[in-house]
């Protein structure tokens, strides 16, 4: 028997993140990690933990082996529960139709059994792409009392960047009444999250329907929002006030990284009343050799460092050998970077060899793009890699 | 072949009598980021022993709060996992009401437990020895020697000062103990000490521990080992990796202290291929060097929160190191933080301990300044 839950939460996370290039080759984006220690997906999970939902629907579709092993059985989330808990909802194969999920709208729509299952009173539909500590609790109870049959998080953004998103335009009380999907002429600032809480029932009907409509892409932006509105339904923004970033392109995922750094980071992940969880390794601690110099940057377990680090995110596992320098760069785990090696303004993905006198990149100061290098890349000694360059193991 | 393991977490208690006073030997912080436990307790696990038993006496709330439900050793399981085993009085037995001191008189309290055991082996293992061990391959030559109990020893050379810390075992050339020397006071050269990890048949654990209540006995060594080493075949497996054994708290400074000078050792303990040390996760963010960072020759746990100086350093998980602050030589716990511009070296810092602004303290290698836990200064 399955006890009645308030609300769960359904998290789209098969984007493949295309426009992460080789950081996504084999790896779904909401897995990309992030943050020395964690993945993308650690956020919208731990937000589900910090405010109380026990029940995550885990839509997964592209390259889902690293994902599926990463969220196992919910455990560091506390999410591993008898009633409830983390579900991987992959598309699957039905008796007389198979499909993939065609756009976030059908996705959820192909889990309609899943969320009966709690009967819900709400649904809460989460993306595994943005880095944010929000609490889903203060936004239901927002949608509870203001009657909606769907809440949608917004965040004020700069109205020069607001053609880039979907604009929500609302009366003063929050009540949308327009939604413009990336507006040239935009007439507010709110930015739409992609955060939605639906009455469950509503959100059924609408799916339902929406799937028996041909024309449709099946998009909860595009399709099932306008329709609501257009229906006259009581939607309603819900302000949502701190730090958000999508991390879709290589230099948006190296921005959210540096906004770790500095003794008040934009970002803090050192605030112990909004922990942020996620899977651990056992790794002993890190050691900083006699020639290690390490300044403004976040060091993790298992690295052992010899070399100079600045500005620098560095996962767990990396070894930076004498005479080597890192700076401004995002580095993933089990890096090596060889002696003499100089590696600046660029992202280094996990298990990748720097061989020794590599030079990679260049100062982001002189005006330098970034320069990223895929998993399991090995760079033979001396080789210079120009910055803006983007390598992966075959090249 | 199945193993049952049972880990004393109380035994050498007096050896660290300051770390201590609020905590077992077993949860003993070492090494940044462990409890003394988790080496034993890893062992274990990573040679396939995932049924254990903590057997404890007093002190043990830390070693609880460590454990928890074990899953972090992957030891909450449905089949087998982690017990722990506090001090049991029964009614009738027991008219002193007393406690235990010794490992034979913590068995003879679980006799029912003792009996109920249904593996074929038992590994028994103490909190003051840290090493990286392969259980498995020591109960293969337990099986294959057909010893009735075989011990873990280390080859040492000894002075006056160490042999006198340690329990000394003689054996032929078959690895066939001949005598036991606990704590000689006249000994110095070569000899293998007693690294408190026995593997014995469960059948003659439970014979032992029968026999020691007929006949009233306390001590496994005395006792039993040294009255039947003719009758029965007591063997040693000689362990070559990295072992330290603590017993006193200038020992637990040098030992923390060799991690950072001696890679060969760290690597010993913690870079063996597919045995890795685990212990309780505490989902910290990873450590934050400040542009006013210095650091070198330091083991650093997650969590910290450096814009001072420090060197040669051993610092636990969320420690704050605050601006011109000088930290040297030091091991501090978890939670402490040392304020802007103090000055530190050879100290031990417990868990939560705070350092004003300014302060300077300092000991020696061989008496390192103790604060305990949760000590302002």
């Amino acid at each position: 028997m399955y006890r009645k839950k308030e609300c769960i939460a359904m998290l789209l996370a098969g984007g493949q993140g295309s426009r992460l290039y080789v950081l996504t080759e084999k790896t779904a984006k909401p897995a990309v990690p992030f943050g020395g220690k964690y993945r993308i997906i650690d956020f919208p999970m731990s937000n589900c933990l910090n405010s109380g939902i026990d029940t995550v629907g885990v839509l997964t579709q592209y390259q889902p082996l690293v994902l599926n092993e990463y969220i196992g059985n919910g455990e560091p989330w506390d999410l591993d529960r008898t009633n409830g808990g983390v579900h991987v909802l992959p598309p699957y194969q039905g008796k007389s139709s198979s499909a993939w999920y065609r756009g976030t709208a059908n996705a959820i729509y192909q889990n309609i059994n899943f969320i009966e299952r709690y009967s819900p009173e709400y649904t809460l539909i989460l993306s595994g792409d943005h880095i944010y500590k929000m609490d889903y609790s203060r936004m239901l109870r927002e949608h509870k009392k203001n009657g909606a049959d769907c809440t949608i998080a917004v965040l004020k953004v700069p109205m020069e960047e607001a053609s880039r998103f979907g604009i929500l335009n609302t009366e003063p009380d929050g009540r949308i009444y327009e939604f413009e999907e990336k507006p040239k002429n935009p007439k507010s600032n709110n930015a739409s999250m992609g955060i939605y809480i639906f009455n469950t029932k509503t959100l059924i009907d609408y799916l339902v329907a929406d799937e028996a409509d041909s024309t449709s892409s099946n998009d909860f932006g595009k399709n099932i929002i306008p329709k609501m509105l257009g229906d006259g339904k009581k939607m309603y923004s819900y302000l949502f006030e701190g730090y958000w970033k999508d991390v879709g392109t290589i230099e948006s995922l190296w921005e959210a990284n540096m906004d770790l750094l500095g003794k008040n980071p934009e970002f803090n992940l050192y605030d112990k009343r909004w922990r942020i969880f996620y899977r651990h390794n056992a790794e002993p601690p890190h050691k900083i050799g006699n020639l290690g110099k390490v300044c403004n940057s976040m060091i993790t377990e298992g690295c052992v460092i010899n070399g100079e680090v600045r500005s620098s995110i560095v996962s767990n596992g990396v070894f930076v050998e004498e005479g080597a320098f890192v700076n401004d760069c995002v580095i993933m785990g089990n890096v090596t970077v060889k002696k003499g090696a100089k590696v600046e303004y660029a992202i280094i993905d996990h298990d990748t060899v720097i061989g020794e006198n590599v030079v990679i990149g260049g100062s982001r100061a002189d005006g330098h793009k970034i320069t990223v290098l895929g998993a399991g890349c090995k760079v033979s000694d001396g080789t210079v890699i120009e910055s803006g360059s983007m390598l992966d193991a075959q090249d | 072949m199945s193993a049952v393991g049972i880990i004393f977490s109380n035994i050498h208690d007096r050896n660290v009598s300051e770390l201590t006073r609020v905590r077992t030997m077993a949860s003993v912080p070492f090494a940044c980021r462990y409890r003394l436990i988790d080496f034993a307790l890893s062992n274990m696990v990573n040679s396939n022993i995932i049924t254990i038993n903590v057997i404890t006496h007093y002190n043990y709330h830390s070693l609880m709060d460590h454990i928890g439900t074990g899953k972090d050793w992957d030891l909450a399981r449905r089949s087998g996992g982690i017990k722990i085993l506090p001090p049991y009085i029964s009614a009738f037995a027991n008219n002193e009401n007393s406690l235990y001191t010794t490992r034979l008189e913590a068995l003879k309290s679980l006799t029912h437990f003792i009996e109920g055991m249904t593996e074929d082996y038992v590994v028994m293992s103490d909190c003051n020895v840290v090493c990286n061990i392969d259980l498995n391959a020591m109960i293969n030559a337990h099986i294959e020697s057909g010893a009735d109990m075989t011990i873990a020893v280390q080859k040492r050379t000894l002075d006056y000062e160490t042999a006198k810390k340690n329990v000394l075992i003689e054996s032929d050339e078959n690895g066939r103990i001949i005598d036991i020397e606990a704590n000689p006071k006249n000994f110095e050269g070569e000899a293998d000490i007693n690294l408190n990890i026995t593997v014995v048949s469960r059948r003659y654990l439970q014979e032992i521990v029968l026999t020691a209540i007929a006949h009233d006995y306390k001590s496994l060594t005395k006792d039993i080992l040294m009255k039947t080493i003719d009758k029965r075949d007591y063997r040693i497996y000689r362990f070559e990796g990295y072992s330290a054994a603590i017993s006193s708290m200038v020992d637990y400074f040098a030992h923390n202290m060799e991690l950072i000078s001696d890679e060969k050792k760290y690597d010993s303990l913690f870079n063996v291929a597919d045995r890795p040390i685990f212990t309780k996760v505490r989902n910290s963010p990873p450590a934050y060097y400040s542009d006013s960072a210095n650091v070198k020759d330091s083991l650093i746990a997650d969590g910290c929160i450096i814009d001072g100086t420090v060197e040669n350093c051993i610092l636990f998980r969320g420690v704050h190191i605050g601006k011109g602050a000088v930290v040297k030589n030091s091991i501090l716990f978890q939670d402490t933080i040392i304020s802007d511009n103090a000055s530190l070296n050879c100290v031990v810092a417990d868990k939560n301990v705070f350092v004003h602004d300014r302060v300077t303290l300092s000991g020696a290698p061989s008496l390192p300044f103790y604060l305990d836990k949760g000590r302002k200064i």
